[in-house]
């Protein structure tokens, strides 16, 4: 369409989709070339948000790092804690005790479904219905709920330490989850009849936003974009870490490429959560939380780690130098939302601008994390 | 009303009119943001008075004691003229709504064709407010409405022209004394009149919520892409006329098609009462009720459904209702001349 | 031409259907907390800012003034300082004073307390007009609580 409009010597005029837009969530300004309704060029401009997280890993003891972690995405901020201590406990050589392991999944599979629940209201409310976003965070409601009464904390978790976890989990945790699971299984239903099954949001999402697979390669993105583009690629299966081999879940994989199929893949992802929750639940074995010993001080082996863990946006990589302080020598952080990102640049040309804005929204954007 | 002399008669209702549709756009946004609550789980305005309902007194005093910013760049007449554009043709259109037998403004013989002239003018605004506001997104919301507008106004109007052909006339009071009677003589259920009646009530209710520019088709004022649309520049006051001239629109589509599908002011029983039950005889409280029951239904939609594209409104308008609406228009044709044909057929056999 | 129909009465079911959700749930009661006029209570662990624990028969801080806190602490908010009276065998603490504008809640610092002198607190309701009011000194705030 584009090249089309450039031969006839059209006008195009230059929109920002500026820093503050009910739509980019987030501070992000995207620069388009619009040619009437339709996107010549789009431009993503970063950095509005940059705090500069690995500089401050590098100025920061291991321990006193762990807060930075949840804010980088803090919708999943426990994979990111977890990320962070597999590979300081990986360069240590720490052992972590089974009742952590399986706390951990529990844990960062409850943050999975929130940080769902959550993408699926926002992105819905994009497409112009206002209602399911309140449903959805009701039932987030009682997910933040639970974590508070383990972690503390309903946002930015600070829950997990090197070699396990802050504190343990009691009874009503337990039972409060197993009621959560079975509240939501209850309300699924009704989201796919509100939501997914409406005709109105079948003629915006289909066929809409192809990225083909070999797109997707090219600019490294992962996580549910992927695997909606058919690539059966999910670290929690490809590369297992944690008690994740022991449990039995499927890895929802759709191939057509368009909107739709990332939007199917994160709603079937929520249903393989609560299966891998309940299966962790069932297994959870009485120990301790934390092992006999955690040296004070941190200083692992100089040399080069890397490790990667499965975030709900996508492979949050975690690559660390460290010459043999206590302190990193660099920290790097591989976001899976800026290799997301990156797509949009391509994939939105020639697009009308509220296709586009339904392209961002199956993005799954959290622009905090990109910017870091 | 026929005991005052007329120039008096005019004067109280146009002082009644103007009461009425300023009431409703301030109540009906209460109405709209309580049912918008209670939808989604939560009480909706509570604090300021009663359940409420003072809350829409304070967003006028908010409103009016806002400052009118003109951005630098417009074209002064269009910006400040435009929300005009949209706020007055509805309440000129209430000249001939018939509240009930005797509570009318003006009982004009062409009623029907003149609100849809002065609906026209509603697309005009939106352009001109769009247009003039030297707002990128603004103007790109006035191109998207202006091709809204007039590809539901064709589906619109050959539904109008449909019932025209039933009801012999464009008088809006005598299509409601049509629907005498009770419950099925209401045009809604006038299959003997087509039996796509119903149908023909889905298409014209679906083709007002798009003339209105309500959700699902409120692409104009999409608030995710567009910030605001066609009114993101206007602050204050200037927005608040838009927005009375919105739910003024409303009001009329949905009393429009009150009066032409669901009986108007009739009652749907039919008798005659003294007394306390006169309640259930045929007034102006029959009209308000349905009139009402209508805007919920509009304001229950707009919180269930996502957007449409545009490309899906324009689909759908010629796709679906256009061809839909003109296949109505042949079989109600068709059964004007052949009904009587079978009504003795029928009599004749039993 | 059935694909036509089929779409259009499939189309129309979708949204019944979800009309139907949306009356289901106005009818329903609401769901949320009037907050100013109800409160939640907190949960036990709940993170707010932290603060000193007294001992329990003379009512002074337990804290023996070992700086570990201070040196936990990421991003620096914690300063104490305490001193040896004469003849004593432990420091006793003189000063502590929490920035709380720069704290992120990690619980570092109550973690790295052998002698469980600091503790979080519940609260919540912190809103104020100035920075200066986030500046705790959690000394006297010991004290006003202990009487």
């Amino acid at each position: 369409m584009s090249d089309l409009a450039r031969s006839q010597n059209q006008e195009t005029f230059v929109l920002n989709l500026g820093p503050q837009h009910p739509a980019t969530h987030g501070v992000l300004r995207v620069k388009l070339t619009m040619d009437g309704e339709y996107i010549a060029e789009a431009e993503p401009v970063l950095g509005y948000v940059h705090r500069m997280h690995e500089k401050m890993g590098e100025n920061r003891t291991w321990a006193q790092f762990m807060p930075n972690t949840a804010r980088l995405d803090y919708l999943g901020a426990l994979s990111y804690n977890h990320g962070y201590v597999k590979i300081v406990e990986q360069a240590m050589g720490i052992e972590v005790p089974e009742r952590a392991e399986y706390l951990r999944v529990i844990t960062v599979e409850l943050n999975r479904i929130a940080s769902h629940l959550l993408w699926f209201g926002a992105f819905v409310l994009d497409l112009g219905g206002f209602t399911p976003l309140l449903y959805a965070f009701d039932d987030r409601e009682h997910i933040l709920d639970l974590l508070e009464s383990v972690t503390g904390a309903r946002l930015t978790f600070c829950y997990f330490r090197f070699g396990g976890l802050y504190n343990d989990i009691d009874d009503d945790f337990i039972t409060g989850s197993r009621a959560f699971i079975k509240r939501l299984r209850k309300r699924m239903p009704e989201y796919h009849d509100l939501v997914t099954k409406n005709v109105i949001l079948i003629t915006r999402l289909k066929d809409i936003g192809i990225l083909p697979a070999e797109m997707c390669r090219k600019y490294g993105a992962t996580g549910p974009v992927l695997r909606g583009s058919g690539v059966n690629y999910d670290v929690r299966k490809n590369e297992p870490y944690s008690v994740y081999p022991e449990l039995d879940f499927d890895v929802p994989v759709y191939s057509e490429c368009d909107s739709m199929a990332r939007y199917m893949v994160r709603m079937d992802e929520m249903e393989q959560s609560m299966r891998i929750i309940e299966q962790a639940l069932d297994k959870l074995p009485a120990g301790p939380i934390m092992p006999e010993k955690v040296p004070r001080m941190l200083k692992p082996e100089p040399g080069d780690y890397y490790s990667a863990v499965e975030a709900p946006r996508g492979t949050f990589g975690v690559r660390v130098v460290s010459d043999g302080t206590n302190k990193a020598y660099r920290l790097k952080l591989r976001s899976p939302t800026f290799s997301n990102l990156s797509l949009f640049g391509e994939a939105s040309q020639g697009m009308l601008l509220a296709d586009a804005l339904a392209l961002m929204g199956s993005l799954d954007l959290v622009i905090p994390e990109i910017d870091r | 009303m026929t005991f005052l002399p007329e120039p008096l008669r005019l004067l109280a209702f146009v002082v009644g009119i103007i009461a009425f549709v300023a009431l409703n756009a301030a109540y009906l946004v209460w109405l709209e943001r309580k049912v918008a609550g209670h939808i989604q789980r939560r009480i909706g305005p509570k604090e300021v008075g009663p359940f409420g309902l003072l809350q829409p007194l304070a967003d006028g005093l908010k409103l009016m004691s806002k400052q009118l910013l003109v951005p630098k760049g417009i074209d002064p007449y269009l910006f400040k003229v435009a929300p005009l554009l949209v706020l007055v043709p509805a309440v000129m259109s209430f000249v001939t709504i018939p509240f009930s037998e005797n509570l009318v403004a003006r009982n004009i013989d062409i009623g029907l064709l003149m609100i849809f002239a002065f609906a026209s003018v509603n697309v005009m605004g939106l352009l001109l407010g769009g247009w003039g506001s030297a707002n990128k997104y603004a103007v790109i919301s006035a191109a998207r409405c202006v091709s809204q507008n007039v590809a539901y106004e064709i589906p619109m109007l050959i539904t109008v022209i449909t019932m025209i052909m039933v009801s012999h006339t464009m008088n809006l009071n005598e299509i409601v004394m049509q629907q005498d009677g009770n419950l099925l003589d209401w045009y809604i259920f006038r299959l003997s009149a087509s039996p796509l009646m119903p149908v023909a009530f889905l298409i014209f209710f679906t083709c007002s919520l798009a003339e209105t520019n309500r959700a699902p088709f409120d692409l104009g004022e999409a608030e995710s892409e567009l910030i605001a649309g066609y009114h993101t520049e206007y602050s204050g006051m200037g927005f608040g006329v838009f927005f009375m001239g919105e739910y003024a629109n409303i009001i009329i589509g949905c009393s429009l098609t009150t009066i032409l599908f669901l009986g108007g002011w009739q009652s749907p029983l039919n008798m005659a009462a003294d007394g306390w039950l006169a309640i259930l005889g045929d007034g102006w409280w029959w009209f308000l009720a349905k009139v009402y029951f209508l805007i919920f239904c509009v304001m229950w939609i707009r919180w269930t459904y996502p957007r449409t594209t545009l490309w899906g409104l324009l689909n759908l308008s010629w796709k679906y209702l256009i061809p839909i609406s003109l296949v109505n228009l042949l079989v109600t044709g068709a059964m004007i001349k052949l009904w009587p044909l079978m009504k003795t057929f029928l009599m004749g056999a039993s | 031409m059935s694909g036509y129909f089929k779409e259009l009465f499939g189309g129309t079911k979708s949204l019944v259907v979800g009309l139907g959700i949306t009356f289901k749930h106005m009818v329903k009661p609401v769901v949320t907390l009037q907050y100013p006029h109800e409160s939640l209570k907190m949960s036990a662990r709940f993170r707010g800012h932290i603060e000193l624990l007294g001992d329990d028969e003379t009512g002074a801080a337990k804290c023996i003034v070992c700086g570990m806190c201070q040196r936990a602490c990421p991003s620096g908010c914690i300063t104490l300082d305490g001193e040896k009276p004469e003849g004593a065998k432990k420091k006793v603490l003189t000063s502590y004073t929490l920035d709380f504008t720069r704290c992120s809640l990690c619980g570092q610092c109550v973690e790295s307390c052998k002698f469980g002198a600091i503790t979080f607190s519940k609260d919540y309701n912190l809103a104020g007009p100035r920075k200066e009011a986030y500046i705790f000194d959690l000394k006297k705030r010991l004290e006003e609580r202990s009487g």
